[in-house]
């Protein structure tokens, strides 16, 4: 399991370079939202995972070890770059998004904000 | 009119398309096909001396990917386990796009390739089989006397 940084900066991504649209799940409980995406061939240092204000983006490259001089008879994964991009909706809490990537399966927990968990609310007769 | 420009589901019918438009460029399919879409998916290549199979299986516990190669057909079986919570009255789900349950899949491979040569490295969620040609079918240069 590795942990992966996250970053803000300003670098741009490339976006006019097609991608692939890597697959999703994510489930939410009540202190936070839990996103699993599938990336398989990108080893931990191709992967690029940023927060830009409420967006959450995905980009990743491929590093398969191909042997030199092949040529390819077949294939799916027809391009060697994922990316997708989320919004977060605002109770969610952006600067404390953890993520770690295990063989090629992405894991990235967004809590919520403190203030946006749920509380019971007592109701008091009048 | 409208209705049949969005069918229910958008992106079936886009997977849909992109299956019959890949099927017009493989121009000869094997008997087995090569189903796309499938999980995992699967790139192939050849070098002179092998062939080379990638399997983009993320997730899954190395040891427990069955891979045969029998007569010249390799499969890859196995399960991926459901990562997701069950749903409940504290759980919402709000997309579940990857691939659970069992799978397998199946590929002819070339006749010249050596059954006992076969190499299958798990990495970053990719299963890379690499299985030797046999050394007498490859090319050799003939020495004029």
């Amino acid at each position: 399991m590795n942990a992966v940084t996250q970053t803000r900066d300003n670098q741009t991504p490339a976006r006019h370079e097609p991608a692939l649209w890597p697959p999703v799940d994510v489930a939410e409980d009540p202190t936070g939202i839990t996103l699993y995406a599938d990336l398989p061939g990108v080893p931990r240092d191709k992967l690029n995972l940023r927060v830009d204000g409420d967006t959450l983006a995905i980009e990743a490259e491929l590093a398969l070890a191909v042997p030199q001089g092949m040529e390819a008879s077949h294939a799916e994964v027809n391009l060697a770059r994922y990316r997708r991009a989320f919004t977060l909706s605002k109770e969610l809490d952006a600067d404390k998004v953890s993520a770690e990537l295990s063989q090629g399966v992405l894991r990235v927990r967004i809590p919520k904000a403190p203030h946006a968990q749920p509380r019971k609310i007592a109701v008091n007769v009048g | 009119m409208y209705r049949s420009l969005f069918s229910r589901d958008l992106f079936a019918e886009m997977d849909r398309l992109q299956r019959e438009m890949q099927q017009a460029l493989d121009q000869s399919p094997t008997i087995r096909g090569y189903a796309r879409g499938g999980y995992p998916a699967l790139n192939i290549g050849g070098t002179p001396t092998s062939v080379e199979v990638y399997a983009f299986a993320p997730g899954l516990d190395p040891a427990a990917i069955d891979v045969n190669l029998d007569r010249g057909v390799l499969t890859l079986a196995g399960e991926r386990k459901q990562d997701l919570p069950e749903a409940d009255e504290k759980i919402t789900l709000h997309a579940n796009e990857r691939f659970s349950g069992r799978f397998r899949r199946v590929v002819s491979l070339p006749e010249d390739i050596d059954p006992n040569a076969v190499n299958a490295n798990y990495r970053d969620g990719v299963l890379h089989i690499s299985i030797q040609r046999r050394a007498s079918a490859q090319p050799r240069r003939i020495e004029v006397q």
